[in-house]
């Protein structure tokens, strides 16, 4: 029987011929990643091995992303914590205020992670790099404690889902409104467990920012992993960024999936994900009257270049909606820079929005737009779980950089053409 | 192994978020987090609960972030096992590591109700519902696993293969 393509990189690294769904399997790892919230804990399950010490300090990054610059005393602590890890172990890929970035988008940019990879991280959205072709999961810190100490985890060999991609997306509509349409379909757990495997003619015409975008949802859909063929643009993103040599894998065509999905990506319409849960999509068509006080575009999941490009077009020469925030987090110092060189952050500026440092910040609630009681949100990120941005009864819905620029310009949720 | 003690009931996709809320994250101190233990779904959880009560809820628990502070809280504040019908993968995974019970049963995760006293067997996987009378077959622990967690977790697991 047939691999899928995340089964051939786990064979792979666990120097077995093959390997079936529900097989446990140790694998060796490309690369362990931890933030300033999950390292401190990892770090402190470290001390407790026999055996001390790190099992190579170029193949483990930490990002101190989520509370920093830090926003807080115990947030300072725990920074600091890592600070001394990552000097008392020589840690090469340390990234720290003024020169980090949002992890997931800060480690493909850095080329820290290739085709054919095998990469754990103490986040959830470490799923990410499945753009590249690679294999990466989120763990837990014990996992990444046991990981940096020994360069392996071990892992169920995981049954996938295919996902077929055709056609081509229409104006406005992005990775992300494909990622929430996905969701809305096989609900948050309807991947549980298993690989999302993308395939099909439409991958080509999405863009690698609308690729990490999708495989960076893939846990919002209760996903191990997703991950897309590697083709010409992946290659190219990787020559540009990297140096680490490719191992490219794909799916044998007798590969076992345990359904197939198949999304026409011309019939798709900029989405929303309503609270409090990402599989409550509507598309923009239905959503209504829904008046918001925030807006936010960033975080993991929609900081890169092409999002801050998409939302300085419907923002140029606009203005956010007094009473209204509006918070631009780019989602690395490079995008920052980038953004600066094309004009963006004027563009944002100028339209009424606050431009932040990078930082996972409002995402989760932690600073930088914090929502009070009864607030509403429309935010690029990836979660719009109860409280998940501020007080208990705020609102967070989830959408595209598109949708987050137009609803800052309107006050209430909408597209881009209703603005024209 | 065995664990007792009386229910406290949730609904589907309860989330990390309600679990252990981001803005106590800047704490990893156990007894700290087991303060704010699912304070956003139920404020009264943890002044109602006693050591060695269970939770029942229902499908894919603890989705969401892969923080290991919200099976931190969970164990801190002393609940003796999660019964769910499925669990997230990465809380399942970060439970079994810190040395958390959980287990897997859609009938019982259906049926049991809130203030049930209920038994569970980590060998055979049985649980009984002592209000009712109903056992349900759960899913067991291999041996591993058990060792695994009644060493308290992979650390000092790890360090007893050693």
């Amino acid at each position: 029987m047939g691999m899928t393509m995340t089964q051939k990189i786990l064979a792979a690294a666990a120097g077995l011929e093959s390997v079936k769904a529900g097989q446990l399997i140790m694998a060796s790892l490309d690369l362990v990643l931890g933030n300033d919230i999950t390292s401190p804990v990892a770090i402190h399950a470290m001390e407790g091995f026999r055996k001390q010490g790190v099992f190579d300090r170029d193949k483990i990054a930490l990002v101190m992303d989520h509370f920093v610059p830090n926003k807080d005393i115990k947030s300072a602590e725990h920074t600091k914590t890592v600070r001394q890890f990552a000097k008392k172990y020589n840690i090469t890929h340390f990234y720290d205020a003024g020169e980090m970035g949002i992890e997931h988008a800060l480690l493909p940019e850095k080329g820290l992670v290739t085709a054919g990879d095998v990469v754990i991280g103490a986040d959830s959205h470490t799923c990410t790099y499945g753009a590249l072709g690679a294999f990466s999961t989120g763990v837990g810190s014990t996992d990444m404690a046991a990981g940096m100490a020994t360069g392996k985890a071990w892992f169920k060999v995981p049954a996938a889902i295919r996902v077929v991609l055709t056609g081509k997306p229409g104006k406005y509509v992005t990775g992300k409104d494909v990622i929430l349409h996905l969701i809305g379909e096989i609900g948050v757990d309807g991947a549980l467990y298993q690989s999302l495997e993308f395939t099909g003619d439409g991958c080509s015409s999405l863009t690698m920012d609308d690729r990490l975008c999708i495989c960076n949802m893939a846990i919002e859909a209760g996903g191990k992993n997703g991950i897309f063929p590697v083709d010409d643009k992946t290659i190219a993103y990787l020559k540009v960024h990297g140096t680490k040599p490719m191992k490219v894998y794909t799916a044998d065509p007798d590969a076992e999936y345990t359904r197939t999905v198949t999304i026409d990506l011309s019939t798709l319409k900029p989405t929303v994900s309503f609270p409090h849960l990402p599989e409550n999509t509507r598309t923009i068509d239905e959503v209504g009257d829904v008046e918001i006080d925030q807006s936010v575009i960033g975080s993991c999941t929609n900081g890169r270049i092409q999002d801050l490009r998409q939302a300085a077009e419907i923002l140029k020469g606009r203005k956010v909606k007094k009473g209204l925030r509006c918070i631009v987090i780019p989602a690395t110092q490079a995008v920052t820079l980038q953004a600066m060189d094309e004009g963006l952050l004027k563009i944002f500026l100028e339209a009424g929005c606050v431009v932040s440092t990078p930082t996972c910040g409002p995402c989760l609630g932690g600073y930088m737009g914090v929502l009070a009681s009864g607030e509403r949100a429309v935010s690029t990120t990836n979660r719009n779980f109860v409280g998940r941005m501020g007080a208990v009864d705020s609102e967070v819905y989830l959408a595209s950089p598109y949708v987050a620029a137009a609803s800052a310009v309107a006050g209430r949720i909408c597209g881009p053409e209703d603005l024209e | 192994m065995e664990a007792q003690g009386k229910v406290f009931r949730f609904a589907d996709n309860v989330d990390t978020d309600v679990i252990i809320p981001a803005r106590y994250l800047n704490s990893s101190d156990p007894a700290e987090l087991a303060k704010h233990c699912m304070e956003d779904i139920d404020p009264e959880f943890v002044t109602r609960m006693q050591p060695g009560d269970i939770i029942v809820a229902g499908r894919n628990f603890g989705c969401g972030s892969s923080r290991e502070h919200a099976p931190i809280a969970i164990k801190a504040c002393g609940v003796s096992c999660v019964i769910a019908e499925t669990f997230a993968r990465i809380f399942y995974r970060n439970a079994i590591n810190i040395g958390l019970p959980i287990i897997e049963c859609a009938e019982a995760s259906r049926e049991i109700r809130g203030g049930d006293e209920v038994r569970i067997n980590f060998d055979s996987g049985e649980i009984t519902d002592c209000t009712t009378g109903k056992v349900y077959q759960g899913q067991a622990f291999p041996p591993f696993m058990q060792e695994l967690i009644s060493a308290g977790g992979l650390v000092n697991y790890i360090n007893r293969q050693a």
